[in-house]
């Protein structure tokens, strides 16, 4: 298990490095962005979101972010289970899961990126971050926008599988374009690439939402721009570590095309 | 550190190699999952501005 070990070692540095750099980055564009959707959807009343309201949560985010929401602090504890407290409990959690998944991020990127040969040093590391991101966030995100809490949404399994099917598909045409020289293999990668968008993600029945279009748009632009530069700095990291880990910088481009 | 420093693991067997890197995958993809995408109510509202943060599909 030499080469397991070293795989979760390199993705281990590399995840804990661009985990914080994202929780530092959501910390100031998309977390405000979130609290103050929040704002509209308990000034709503009318909601999906069923958890956000845990009622020791509210006192602390109505102070932070608007006076619109008193009347609703009142509302009864709803049985959603346990939810961090707002203010610091709750960046905590959200820190630790931008680590924790940051590693898993790191973990498939590394592997993959093992069967073609490593990434040798931090630019080749910039490209395949650029894979990951085009993979993990441009394709579903196509279909799926970042949305904020209270916007309508399908069904939450089935928007589940959609993602992971696109994300599955998006990675495969973009392996096949890169590293297989075949014409017919290249039309094969367009095609599933573009399959998951001809198939549709699942939509909600209703588009109502009281979150303002022009909230929404900046919270698209910042969840994109963030895990944009989440995924270059992963595969950057990666690079470097494994560089310095290996004491060589093998190739990338003799497999490249 | 210092014997097997050509590539990670590169006194692996290619078959073996294949499976430790499958493995790994698997992993980090199973961590994904846990994290981002489980419906543990527990699990989601930890992560919760997380998963919007990262638009995972949420709720």
């Amino acid at each position: 298990m030499n080469l397991f070990r070293n795989v979760v070692f390199v993705a281990a540095i590399a995840g804990l490095v661009a985990g914080v750099v994202l929780a530092c980055m959501q910390a100031y564009a998309t977390v405000p962005l979130i609290l103050k959707a929040e704002v509209y959807e308990q000034a709503g009343g009318g909601h999906q979101h069923e958890h956000a309201a845990a009622p020791a949560a509210n006192a602390t985010d109505t102070n932070a972010m608007s006076t619109a929401a008193p009347a609703e602090a009142a509302a009864p504890a709803e049985d959603e289970g346990w939810a961090p407290a707002d203010g610091f409990e709750r960046f905590a959690f959200s820190i630790l899961a931008n680590i924790v998944t940051g590693i898993g991020f790191a973990l498939v990127l590394v592997a993959v990126s093992e069967f073609a040969g490593g990434i040798g040093n931090w630019r080749q590391g910039v490209f395949w971050g650029l894979a990951g991101f085009a993979a993990f966030t441009l394709a579903p995100g196509l279909g799926l926008p970042p949305e904020l809490p209270a916007m309508p949404a399908a069904d939450l399994t089935q928007r589940q599988i959609w993602w992971w099917a696109t994300v599955a598909a998006t990675a495969a045409g973009l392996g096949l374009i890169a590293f297989r020289k075949s014409l017919p293999l290249a039309i094969l990668a367009v095609a599933l690439i573009v399959a998951p968008h001809v198939v549709g993600a699942p939509q909600p029945d209703s588009f109502e939402t009281p979150i303002p279009e022009g909230l929404h748009h900046q919270f698209v632009v910042a969840v994109t721009v963030t895990n944009l530069v989440f995924w270059l700095v992963l595969g950057a990291v990666v690079g470097v570590v494994r560089g310095r880990f290996t004491g060589t910088a093998t190739s990338l481009r003799d497999s490249f095309a | 550190m210092n014997t097997a420093s050509v590539s990670l693991g590169a006194s692996v067997s290619s078959q073996s190699r294949f499976m430790q890197l499958v493995l790994s995958a698997f992993l980090g993809i199973f961590v994904i999952g846990v994290v981002g995408f489980s419906h543990i109510d527990a699990v989601h509202n930890a992560a919760h501005d997380y998963r919007h943060s990262m638009a995972f599909p949420c709720h």
